[in-house]
């Protein structure tokens, strides 16, 4: 019972990690706080859905394509929108929040809302860990999100890309005068953020269905995670992923299932209180406010 | 031939920014038209209106009170995106005291506004020291975490909520309360937003350590903003859980912290009119449009996007340059 | 005997990630002096400057003002004491009119009893500092939002609202840096009228010929340290200033 609880806490805090990733990664380099996160995550496995069960195509097809649509919507949404209020936090804020509620009710609108939206498991199997029931789906969700980990550290630290990424984000004015174009490895960051809730979507929908109500979930999840780790900071998202799933498994084990909102609540007060920018944060103007 | 626009007060502006204007009718109506038709257009209004178009009204009303609760706040350098938390926190106040006690609405509504603007301050003083969109993030996703904790511990009803609460005495007076406060609010705060306090206010907005630097505690005077926004907000909440005889979970609906903003956003922020007259605009056109169903919504989060890149000052403050002020194209000198 | 300092810091230090941007710096300050403080660009002027005045938490060593210890006291409290300051950088309200600026620290516990309360009462004071710092009072430059405002006038706006706050220690961080002669010609005055009234001044400075006519005594800061104390003569007599200043050789 103990050693199950923990392999559950351990896929939670993966899924947890996978949905806050992207919303990081765009976050951390570019400063925008994407709050359309949540519908693009939904977006792609509606999309998945559509293009399987209506249009017949094969399941692996539908999902890489589903995961470029998010990336093309992201970059698009970059371009027409986010372009104009650049610098304006709060336009931004209002401005994807907008976006990613016309999205989700769209969706809604449609009618895509029931238990037979849903993906198919990657690989139909299952084994027992220890004594406890795993199916192979959580596996690749540990196996995938440790290695998106690994290849996005990779990328950031190994590629000509990444390290522009990372130039832009420590500080832009300087990456300007050395002839990057920040414009563009913003509109990349914001597209690599989508791909990413893509990703994730594709991943983790499989273990229950597609519903609007999940969007804004996600988008409240992966704030969660984020606030706590400390915004843009890698580490601090898959310290806090921990933090928050561990936690929430236990607390599902030992006092009930509904209380794990309450946990996550109380989670982030507490770091709020204590550490503004979050466990991991860098957010140095944050600090200062003394 | 290039061209720029030139902008030019009226003559009657001018003339009547002296005190001459009290000398001139026609200055005199310049002066306090603006203002007056708000005034006369709330009060008039609920008596031609048909019982359906009465209800929208107190609709207007309530979420143009919401929008400037969210106006104040962010004027102070604090955007939120859970006027929800406000709605509800003010909802459940009311509601609880009228269920368990009994306590009659007349009570219970100022009682609520003050209790829930007091639990809504003390919850997010962790969130002072953040900035713009680092507390807009986690003032989103308080209300939703409240909807939850009250679905898991089933207190004040649980997911059923509290039905049948006492209402107010008539519907004259649901509606005639609620325009009253909202012109009440509209002006009073205006008024205290221009004054020297609101001054620091929007200076905190501006450039916190520079307050600090005046030897001004800032986090007073935020918890001072938050405490007015969040019992504004706690005050149509406690309002509407009388009208309509319920309180329950959606009270902490992502609607009421949405259509504010929106509202703010279309009408203009940073004067409070211009988040009355979003209201004004964006409640009717959405009963208006209910005919499509879930598509408004879609709807809104459109409008939202379309007017924070193509007129981001607001409705509001394009009409008062067009009332102020002509505009001409002159040619540019070589 | 002598009479209690005004301000006596003692072993200031602070590191920020390793690097030592203040050393053990120590120094006392009376009532009415002028001090100027110099030393290359980084060489932890600034920082001593935001450590006395609580924006930055200080590592070590503490900060006593007419008796009292403020150390790490909030930026606000030690504003309410008496001690003032401006910004390097200045720091404007960029959306409010020069003259509105000025409501900010007249609306200050420190300064707000001495004003009426009455809507505009602050108004006229502030117009009334702006033109003692060089505002015209028949020009509508007072009336400008803050951010159409050149350079220079926005430097006087932040001496405008130190001056406000009536302090009795004012802290001027690099008044001088971005102003023309001109323009630090008009300031001179102001400065000097200050000194009149009893105020006493620590002035960071790179213009030295300026500084070096009005300051009673300088201390020398290089690399976060305190290398010479003393009148502007002796000061720049002393080798160590010599080489920070100038290279090695000389």
């Amino acid at each position: 019972m103990f050693t199950g609880t923990i392999i559950y806490a351990v896929i939670n805090s993966f899924i947890l990690a996978l949905m806050a990733i992207g919303f990081n990664l765009t976050f951390g380099i570019s400063g925008v706080a994407n709050f359309a996160y949540g519908a693009l995550y939904v977006m792609a496995a509606y999309v998945s859905w559509i293009l399987l069960n209506l249009l017949g195509f094969p399941y692996i097809i539908s999902a890489v394509i589903s995961i470029l649509c998010a990336a093309a919507l992201g970059a698009l949404m970059y371009r027409l929108v986010l372009l104009r209020v650049r610098g304006q936090a709060l336009s931004e804020v209002i401005a994807t929040f907008g976006i990613g509620l016309a999205i989700l009710e769209l969706f809604r609108y449609l009618g895509f809302v029931g238990f037979e939206y849903t993906l198919p498991v990657f690989i139909d199997k299952s084994f027992f860990i220890a004594g406890t029931y795993v199916d192979m789906q959580r596996i690749m969700i540990v196996i995938i999100g440790l290695g998106l980990i690994i290849l996005l550290w990779l990328f950031t630290h190994h590629t000509s890309l990444g390290l522009a990424f990372r130039g832009i984000a420590q500080d832009e004015r300087t990456a300007l005068t050395f002839g990057m174009d920040s414009d563009w490895i913003a509109t990349l960051s914001v597209s690599f953020g989508a791909g990413l809730a893509a990703v994730a979507g594709t991943i983790i929908i499989p273990l229950g269905t597609i519903s609007v109500g999940e969007g804004y979930d996600v988008l409240m999840k992966a704030l969660a995670v984020c606030i706590i780790g400390g915004l843009g900071s890698t580490g601090g998202v898959i310290v806090a992923s921990f933090v928050i799933g561990f936690a929430e498994r236990f607390t599902d084990l030992y006092i009930g299932s509904h209380w794990t909102m309450i946990v996550s609540l109380a989670a982030i007060l507490i770091v709020l209180v204590i550490k503004p920018s979050g466990l991991f944060g860098k957010q140095k103007e944050l600090e200062e406010r003394i | 031939m290039k061209k720029r626009k030139e902008r030019i007060d009226r003559g009657i502006k001018v003339r009547s920014g002296d005190i001459f204007a009290l000398c001139s009718l026609r200055e005199m109506l310049y002066l306090s038209a603006p203002r007056l038709l708000p005034i006369v257009a709330f009060l008039v209004l609920p008596l031609v209106l048909s019982i359906y178009w009465q209800k929208v009204l107190l609709f207007v009303a309530v979420f143009a009170l919401l929008a400037i609760s969210w106006d104040i706040l962010a004027q102070s350098g604090m955007v939120s995106l859970g006027q929800a938390l406000f709605f509800g926190m003010g909802a459940y106040s009311a509601g609880v005291l009228n269920h368990y006690w009994g306590i009659s609405p007349f009570i219970t509504i100022p009682v609520a506004t003050i209790m829930g603007g007091v639990i809504c301050t003390v919850l997010l003083l962790p969130l002072l020291r953040l900035r713009g969109i680092y507390f807009a993030m986690v003032t989103l996703i308080i209300p939703l975490m409240f909807v939850r904790i009250i679905e898991a511990t089933k207190i004040f009803g649980g997911t059923e909520g509290l039905h049948g609460l006492t209402p107010l005495p008539s519907k004259w007076l649901d509606l005639y309360l609620i325009v009253a406060v909202l012109l009440v609010a509209l002006f009073g705060f205006r008024r205290m937003m221009d004054s020297d306090y609101g001054l620091v206010l929007k200076a905190i907005n501006d450039n916190d350590r520079s307050v600090m630097n005046a030897g001004i505690n800032i986090y007073w005077f935020k918890v001072q903003a938050l405490f007015i926004s969040s019992s504004i907000g706690a005050f149509t909440g406690a309002f509407m859980t009388h009208v309509y005889m319920f309180v329950g979970m959606p009270v902490f609906a992502l609607d009421y912290s949405i259509l504010p903003i929106a509202a703010a956003v279309v009408g203009g922020p940073g004067s409070l009119a211009g988040a009355t007259l979003g209201a004004f605009i964006l409640v009717p056109l959405s009963e208006v449009l209910r005919g499509i169903g879930g598509l408004r919504i879609v709807f809104y989060g459109l409008f939202l996007v379309v007017f924070i890149v193509a007129l981001p000052e607001g409705i509001f403050h394009y009409i008062q340059r067009k009332y102020n002020q002509f505009e001409r194209w002159v040619e540019v000198e070589k | 005997m002598s009479i209690a300092p005004l301000l006596q810091v003692t072993n200031l230090s602070k590191a920020f990630g390793g690097v030592l941007a203040l050393n053990r710096v120590s120094f006392e300050l009376s009532e009415g002096d002028l001090l100027g403080v110099i030393g290359p660009n980084g060489s932890g002027k600034t920082t001593l400057v935001n450590l006395i005045t609580g924006f930055v938490k200080s590592g070590s060593g503490e900060v006593i003002y007419r008796g009292r210890d403020i150390t790490n006291w909030a930026p606000y409290r030690i504003v309410r004491l008496g001690i003032a300051r401006t910004f390097q950088m200045v720091r404007p309200f960029y959306q409010l009119p020069a003259f509105k600026n000025m409501i900010i620290p007249l609306y200050s516990s420190r300064v707000k009893h001495l004003v009426g309360g009455k809507y505009g009462d602050r108004d006229a004071i502030a117009l009334d500092l702006l033109e003692e710092v060089g505002f015209e009072r028949d020009s509508r430059v007072a009336y400008k939002t803050a951010s159409v405002l050149p350079q220079g006038y926005l430097k006087r706006l932040e001496l405008a609202k130190a001056i406000a706050l009536q302090a009795d220690l004012l802290i001027l961080d690099e008044l001088f840096s971005g102003l023309s002669l001109a323009e630090v010609a008009s300031i001179v005055p102001i400065i000097e009228k200050l000194r009149h009234e009893g105020k006493t001044i620590i002035m960071i400075e790179h213009r030295l010929k300026e500084l070096f006519r009005i300051a009673d005594r300088l201390i020398v800061l290089n690399y976060g340290m305190k290398i010479a104390e003393g009148s502007a003569t002796d000061v720049m007599e002393s080798d160590e200033v010599k080489k920070a200043y100038l290279g090695t050789e000389v």
